[in-house]
């Protein structure tokens, strides 16, 4: 694939109807009521008109992507929005609005249609309270089982005391068993517990070796990301923030998503030159992000902490010395400004080219001692080929996206698909795996480390013949923002997991009235249980570490 | 055959005896090698007399086994700490274990959730006395960037007695490194935190005081689970 825009199949994608209009007249007697998104136009239904709206869009109108499911409660109702939009082609968006009233938040689960919205919405359930009806699962997925209250909601009272309890979960299938004896055994992976990548606690049970069920049980990361940035103001104050939800590494990438969608949302231009250093920098950290991926998958597979995974950690050493010279800090860099960044490269500006163009140069090498160690292993072959499949179809129904959906053969990124930064000018390609299975996922992310390293190039010599008088760094951004009242925008980025969407509205005030993070952790981790159930545990452990979550995303 | 090897043996050996001798005492010269720091404290004496708790504490100080343990932000560069370049076990800090029950330290790496707290002391729990803990970053000391949040435990203290401290968010692992070696001389030297009764306890839910939230709760629960209250209105 190139940069080019993928050309339209003759007819098919043309018959699409893509604006306001042509959508409200498919949807017809289904839509109440239009509101327009700065991404996307809005359709109103009825809250018992979920399932036929989506499907209906989903199968006639071609929105075959969940990405997000927003859920607020404003002054006169509850509101669930459904951002929709097209892994053909990313531009194309449609959010559906089902507002339920303030006494009885219920409405339809579009789970039957989209499998993603399952998660979406019991986390909706979980923090705002909406009830979706027909859901089948519908308890707390973030909060402890017996919170009391629902905290994103206008009157949570946060001093309340709360019981959290410490008990031993029981076999949920012992019911099915014949005899007293069962014949399924029941184990706990988390979620202290090295093979989950953090604090995830998955509820497996099986069956000789093999699993019959498995559960992830999340949120105990849940640190209230959406609250902090709620009540933090726009200028300077939710910037720290991003840096934390994806930790390995991939800061600048979670900084980008609250950039554009706060840059859009405010009409702000970044000059050309901020978007180089920003493409630079962000290439940076996908790399660091792929490294750790594939040295704890290495250590997942083979148990092996002294060579791979210490190769992965010494190749980040590296790039992490870059974009602590870049930023001034090692992790949570905190480096991007609404508007640009915010300072300009170190100098010497030669000795950082220097510096970054030494790491680019023993790229290559280490990259094929990688491919030595890994992927032309024989052991790691038979370990990872055609275990953890997970079929394209299933993918987009979860709503799986970044390597995870790319080694499903799905060619969806949201770099080429949906532009920003300096991306459309620069020469690269999105990698594609068509395996499906774990060992697809592990090649795919050694090959964008390729892809960013020719981007990263390309971006250092660009930076290098920059004129010095039009190194901008930063457009005139007013002290406090106060975007319009009831302004609603959802934007993503491609971050290093997959895409990482931003929904914001503004309420008329210098912070955000409803701040929702689409996380790409959160959707990939649900299709867990369909690559494992099965399978033999091992196979499981080795699907989790090729789905690379990471805990801070999951629970935000 | 070069001259050297022609000359006849050295008989004259109290000189070579002294040298070594002396590299043993003082540990310098060709004995380098050789745990010097031991050599420095004990001479060249085969005997070692000293107080055997003063000596276990040195032990302890000296063979700390981590326990694996990774929460957040901080985890990463916990990982990177026990890494190439950093290299803790450099410091007497090996390689980590995956078991609580086999580990003396441990290194609270990152922010601390309701939901994880009643785990975390679980796991505390199971790790065999005498037993230290680090507390790794902003988050481990009051609750960090996330303090305000609705869910989030305001430090770890709150929950385990903390020894050593390390601020930063992260903190850089020349930090982390530093606490540990500030722990080894803290244990070194016999001083450990006071075990108290901290604010979040593990209990059985029949011990709680009856009150609103409690009988709410009281068909959900057990009376012989184990629970943690939260306060958060008290909460710093």
């Amino acid at each position: 694939m190139s940069l080019e825009e993928p050309t339209p199949d003759d007819g098919v994608v043309e018959a699409l109807p893509t604006g306001g209009d042509e959508i409200a007249d498919l949807l017809g007697d289904l839509v109440v009521g239009r509101e327009e998104h700065m991404n996307a136009p809005g359709f109103v239904i009825r809250p018992d008109d979920v399932q036929e709206t989506l499907r209906r869009l989903r199968d006639e109108a071609g929105f075959d992507h969940l990405s997000c499911v927003t859920a607020e409660e404003r002054e006169d109702r509850y509101e669930s929005i459904y951002h929709l939009t097209s892994f053909d082609d990313r531009q194309r968006e449609a959010s559906v609005v089902v507002p339920t009233p303030k006494d009885d938040p219920a409405s339809q689960t579009a789970e039957p249609v989209f499998r993603t919205a399952d998660w979406h919405e019991r986390e909706a359930y979980d923090l705002i309270g909406i009830d979706y009806e027909g859901h089948p699962d519908l308890r707390r997925i973030l909060l402890p089982d017996t919170w009391q209250g629902h905290p994103l909601s206008q009157n949570y009272d946060k001093d309340r005391p709360q019981i959290v309890t410490l008990k031993e979960w029981e076999n949920p299938l012992a019911d099915d068993h014949r005899e007293e004896e069962g014949d399924t055994m029941y184990v706990n992976i988390g979620p202290h517990h090295p093979a989950t990548h953090g604090v995830l606690h998955v509820k497996t049970v099986l069956d000789g070796e093999q699993v019959v069920d498995v559960d992830p049980d999340i949120g105990y990361l849940h640190r209230c990301e959406e609250q902090m940035c709620q009540s933090k103001t726009y200028r300077h104050q939710i910037m720290p923030y991003p840096d934390r939800w994806d930790y390995a590494s991939s800061g600048l990438l979670n900084e980008w998503a609250y950039a554009r969608a706060a840059e859009d949302l405010n009409d702000i231009d970044v000059p050309e030159y901020a978007q180089v250093i920003r493409t630079l920098g962000a290439e940076l950290c996908r790399i660091a992000s792929h490294m750790l991926a594939v040295g704890t998958f290495a250590l997942d597979v083979y148990g092996d902490f002294t060579a791979i995974f210490m190769y992965a950690m010494r190749d980040r050493e590296k790039v992490q010395n870059v974009l602590e010279e870049l930023t001034g800090q090692r992790m949570m860099f905190n480096y991007f400004r609404l508007g640009g960044v915010v300072w300009d490269l170190p100098e010497p500006r030669e000795d950082f080219f220097e510096m970054i163009r030494d790491f680019l140069d023993d790229l290559p090498e280490a990259l094929e001692e990688y491919h030595d160690l890994i992927t032309s292993n024989e052991i790691l072959q038979s370990r990872t080929i055609d275990t953890g499949v997970l079929p394209p179809e299933v993918a987009k129904s979860y709503g799986a996206t970044g390597p995870v959906a790319r080694g499903s053969g799905i060619d969806y990124d949201l770099r080429r698909d949906d532009p920003y930064g300096y991306y459309d000018e620069l020469e690269w390609d999105v990698v594609t795996e068509d395996g499906c299975d774990n060992f697809s996922r592990l090649l795919v992310r050694l090959r964008e480390v390729e892809e960013s390293a020719k981007i990263i190039e390309q971006c250092v010599d660009l930076l290098e013949d920059w004129p010095e008088d039009e190194r901008t760094i930063q457009s005139n951004v007013p002290r406090t923002l106060r975007p319009d009242d009831d302004t609603e925008i959802y934007r993503g980025v491609e971050a290093a997991k997959g895409e990482l969407g931003i929904y914001i509205r503004a309420d008329g005030t210098e912070k955000p009235g409803r701040f929702k993070i689409r996380s790409p952790c959160f959707s990939n981790l649900q299709t867990l249980p369909e690559m494992s159930n099965g399978e033999y545990i091992p196979d499981m452990v080795a699907s989790l570490g090729s789905l690379d979550i990471v805990l801070g995303e999951v629970d935000r | 055959m070069s001259s050297q090897r022609e000359t006849p043996f050295v008989t004259d050996d109290s000189q070579v005896q002294t040298d070594t001798r002396d590299a043993r005492m003082t540990g310098g010269g060709a004995d380098n090698r050789f745990n010097s720091k031991l050599r420095q404290a004990f001479g060249s004496s085969p005997f070692i007399l000293t107080k055997f708790d003063q000596f276990m504490n040195w032990v302890r100080g000296s063979s700390m086994f981590m326990l694996q343990f990774g929460i957040a932000c901080c985890s990463i560069e916990m990982m990177h700490t026990y890494s190439v370049k950093h290299d803790l076990d450099r410091f007497a800090a090996g390689v980590p274990r995956a078991s609580p029950r086999q580990a003396d330290v441990i290194i609270v790496p990152g922010t601390i959730v309701s939901k994880f707290a009643p785990r975390m002391k679980r796991v505390y729990d199971q790790m065999p006395e005498p037993k230290f803990v680090v507390g790794m970053g902003s988050c481990t000391i009051s609750g960090g960037p996330f303090q305000e949040g609705y869910n989030v435990i305001k430090g770890a203290e709150e929950v385990i007695p903390v020894d050593i401290h390390v601020p930063g968010c992260p903190p850089r692992p020349e930090a982390l490194i530093y606490g540990v070696a500030k722990l080894q001389q803290r244990i070194a030297e016999g001083e450990s935190s006071p075990v108290t009764v901290k604010p979040y306890e593990l209990q059985q839910f029949d011990d709680l005081e009856q009150d609103e939230i409690v009988e709410q709760l009281a068909e959900e629960i057990n009376e012989e689970d184990l629970v943690m209250r939260y306060n958060w209105a008290d909460s710093p």
